[in-house]
């Protein structure tokens, strides 16, 4: 059977997307070198965990999907899937590489579970995705683990509140572990912590919160699917409200967890970035 | 059910836009624009006639003022989704400090400092 060995999260700025090829020399940069230095224990644990396949939930900035349709929850099922031209110049990363069976698996799981997803044979995959790959794997090295993305609206409100994102996540769980292979799986939840682009407020970053998710996410995730979408605005920042894709990510995880790594640092571009890694024990 | 409007998010956090169906059929001919700008050749196209792209796309005069004044607050205001007017912003290399600290009326100097000093 396959089985969940545990969860990754972590922020997807798209100034790490151009900042990850340079990464070594970046390490002695002082505006770079907090956030690099985060990342080494969670590639160890990786490698120690090898999984074959990571489902990565991440949210779409508008490259694969615009306002014409919206899918509030989409799940891949393509046998690879594509980086592309976002518009403001980060390098293209080498494509991912798909399982359309686990695809097909989790979609009719999720459905029967009442989650009705759109289902994508094409995806284009951008930075939400893409950049946590890259922090992972370094050198893009992910070509040993097969992948499906789960796109998370986060663009246009409504959006699904955290507590049904975290449901989401346990259907995934569920999904998995009914899979009759012998698999490996991590499960990735990108974006956050605190940060918002948008409006006079821009600029804002809620340190107090962010440290807050970080410890209550590990034990006790459901003090934190019991904020509105609104009150995660007002906590974290307009595009803050991502972190219900960690939640999401939290939930697919119903074995014993315990935190591996994890990682805090203010600011990369305007955002408060966090990492964070948890084994997930049978 | 117990929803928020949006109108009164935007009041009880000032400085915050939900972007909402209203907003997306406000800015829908402006946020379509700027989706527009994931390929280089309409990014192209855009640079050599700012006006008949923008006209080529429907927008209003609203819109068209603030896309002519590099009004990033005036974009958000006309219904534009920062996931988008961030693909406008890339075309002059802006980066989304340098539009945190245009929409805040901040230098960018002070902009920088400011989310430092969150962090302490």
């Amino acid at each position: 059977m396959a089985r969940i060995v545990g969860g990754l999260t972590t922020s997807h700025i798209p100034a790490i997307g151009n900042a990850v090829p340079r990464e070594k020399e970046l390490l002695n940069d002082p505006y770079w070198k907090p956030f690099f230095a985060g990342y080494p224990p969670a590639r160890a644990w990786l490698e120690k965990a090898k999984p074959d396949v990571a489902v990565v939930i991440y949210n779409d900035h508008g490259l694969n999907f615009f306002l014409d349709k919206m899918p509030t929850f989409a799940v891949g099922a393509a046998a690879q899937y594509e980086n592309a031209d976002e518009g403001w110049g980060i390098p293209k990363t080498p494509p991912f590489r798909g399982d359309q069976e686990l695809s097909w698996h989790i979609i009719e799981s999720l459905v029967h579970d009442e989650f009705d997803v759109t289902t994508c044979q094409e995806m284009l995959v951008d930075h939400g995705f893409t950049v946590p790959m890259s922090l992972f794997w370094p050198g893009n090295s992910y070509g040993g683990v097969r992948t499906i993305p789960v796109c998370i609206n986060t663009v246009q409100h409504p959006l699904p509140s955290p507590l049904r994102c975290f449901k989401l996540g346990q259907a995934i769980g569920c999904a998995i572990e009914s899979y009759p292979k012998d698999l490996k799986v991590v499960v990735l939840g990108t974006g956050g912590m605190s940060h918002q682009l948008d409006g006079e407020r821009a600029g804002f970053i809620n340190k107090k919160f962010d440290l807050m998710c970080l410890d209550k996410i590990v034990n006790e995730p459901e003090i934190l699917t019991r904020y509105s979408i609104h009150e995660l605005v007002r906590e974290a920042g307009a595009q803050g409200a991502e972190f219900i894709l960690w939640l999401a990510m939290r939930g697919a995880l119903s074995g014993k967890v315990t935190k591996v790594h994890s990682s805090y640092h203010i600011a990369v571009s305007n955002t408060a970035t966090g990492l964070l890694v948890l084994d997930n024990a049978a | 059910m117990t929803t928020t409007h949006a109108t009164e998010v935007e009041l009880q956090i000032p400085g915050t836009y939900m972007f909402d169906g209203r907003a997306a059929m406000k800015g829908y001919a402006l946020n379509k624009m700027c989706f527009s700008f994931n390929t280089a050749e309409n990014r192209r196209e855009f640079k050599q006639d700012e006006d008949a792209y923008c006209t080529k796309f429907g927008l209003n005069d609203e819109q068209r003022k603030a896309i002519k004044e590099r009004n990033v607050l005036a974009m958000v205001h006309a219904g534009g989704c920062i996931y988008y007017l961030a693909k406008f912003a890339g075309i002059f290399g802006l980066s989304v400090q340098d539009v945190g600290a245009q929409q805040t009326g901040m230098t960018l100097e002070e902009f920088r400092k400011r989310l430092k000093a969150q962090g302490e």
